[in-house]
């Protein structure tokens, strides 16, 4: 039964690793469906916590996979999730990495960076469709994550860290202000 | 520059080890950028800006990519293990820890605003990095299309995505070899 998850996870997470276009963000809304509604891995609120808690700890944002990979099937889990997901991409990197720089300059070179890099854009933005539309993210979610997008944008040397504090006091705040479930 | 081989596979490893142990609220390319190519000189800007660019093409996440390339290029394969290793092994045990930990405070009532905070905040950073990934991508209508296309097929249709992705990327790819190199960033 636990060895059938550990397949699972792998069978799940290493076409996602080979499919991760642009950076892992572009995988988070099938990361989402798969664990969330086709696996039950996790609930869409858990979900929403496992994001948090891996863009608050140091490392790579794409570990939200050892998390889920962890609720699955306990530290076997978190370990084989995190080899699906970086191990694949990884062997792939190091195949082109030995090649690379023999085809720079080629037409078609410049024209795999052109056409790729829309495609990691479209899957960006169905990530954050995703977390926001489980975690019934109601107007203060928008506004603290448009808040958080503006400032970053206006003042690049602002840490990243700090935004996340600062998203978390603000829920807080309003929370025992207002009272208002947000 | 360092000579190929120059560089100590442990050097190579502890280096990324604490890029990896203290890169809070992401920005690990920073990181890496400073100690590999500012402070140890151990490649060219040249180089590092290159194999940046490949990190992002390829799937995977654009660090461990990176730190591949970066191992690769010093030290050969094993080289490479050591960099990708190093990068994940401190925040493998603390993702997992901060879990454990958020596990033990979740029934009090604030911390689960605060995750939905961190969460949201996190979601911005993340608005942020797409909003000028589509200010890049999206300038030509055929890179327009493929957003808004790419976005519906995964994002709303919730179609499998790595065959979404085989079908939209040679199109995408197609249609931008017609644009001259001009166009290019």
């Amino acid at each position: 039964m636990r060895s059938d998850v550990l397949v699972k996870l792998i069978v799940v997470f290493v076409p996602f690793s080979l499919a991760a276009i642009g950076g892992t963000p572009s995988i988070f809304a099938s990361i989402h469906h798969e664990a969330v509604e086709v696996q039950g891995w996790v609930t869409a609120r858990e979900f929403v916590e496992l994001f948090a808690v891996s863009r608050g700890a140091p490392g790579p944002g794409s570990m939200l996979v050892t998390l889920i990979g962890w609720k699955a099937a306990g530290f076997i889990g978190a370990l084989v999730a995190t080899f699906a997901l970086y191990l694949p991409s990884s062997l792939l990197m190091l195949v082109i990495a030995k090649i690379w720089g023999r085809f720079s300059g080629r037409p078609w070179h410049s024209a795999v960076q052109r056409g790729l890099a829309p495609v990691g854009t479209g899957l960006m933005a169905a990530g954050i469709f995703a977390i926001f539309k489980t975690a019934g993210a109601g107007p203060l979610s928008w506004i603290v994550a448009i808040g958080s997008a503006v400032l970053l944008g206006l003042l690049p040397k602002v840490h990243p860290l700090l935004l996340l504090v600062a998203g978390a006091m603000i829920f807080i705040a309003c929370d025992t202000l207002i009272g208002a479930r947000v | 520059m360092a000579e190929q081989g120059a560089v100590r596979l442990l050097d190579i490893f502890l280096v990324f080890l604490r890029i990896g142990a203290f890169s809070f609220g992401g920005g690990l390319t920073g990181w890496v950028y400073r100690d590999v190519v500012q402070q140890r000189q151990w490649m060219s800007e040249q180089d590092f800006l290159s194999g940046m660019a490949v990190s992002q093409i390829l799937p995977g996440a654009n660090v461990t990519n990176l730190s591949i390339y970066i191992g690769q290029k010093l030290r050969g394969t094993i080289g490479a293990f050591a960099a990708l290793v190093g990068l994940l092994l401190v925040p493998f045990f603390m993702v997992i820890g901060f879990f454990l930990i958020y596990q033990d405070i979740s029934h009090i009532g604030w911390v689960a605003m605060a995750t939905d905070g961190v969460a949201a905040a996190a979601v911005g950073l993340l608005m942020l990095t797409t909003w000028r990934a589509g200010a890049q991508s999206g300038r030509n209508l055929a890179g327009a299309i493929t957003v808004i296309a790419t976005f519906v097929t995964v994002g709303l249709l919730q179609l499998p995505l790595l065959p979404s992705v085989l079908c939209i990327a040679p199109l995408s790819i197609a249609a931008s070899r017609k644009h001259g190199p001009k166009d290019a960033k």
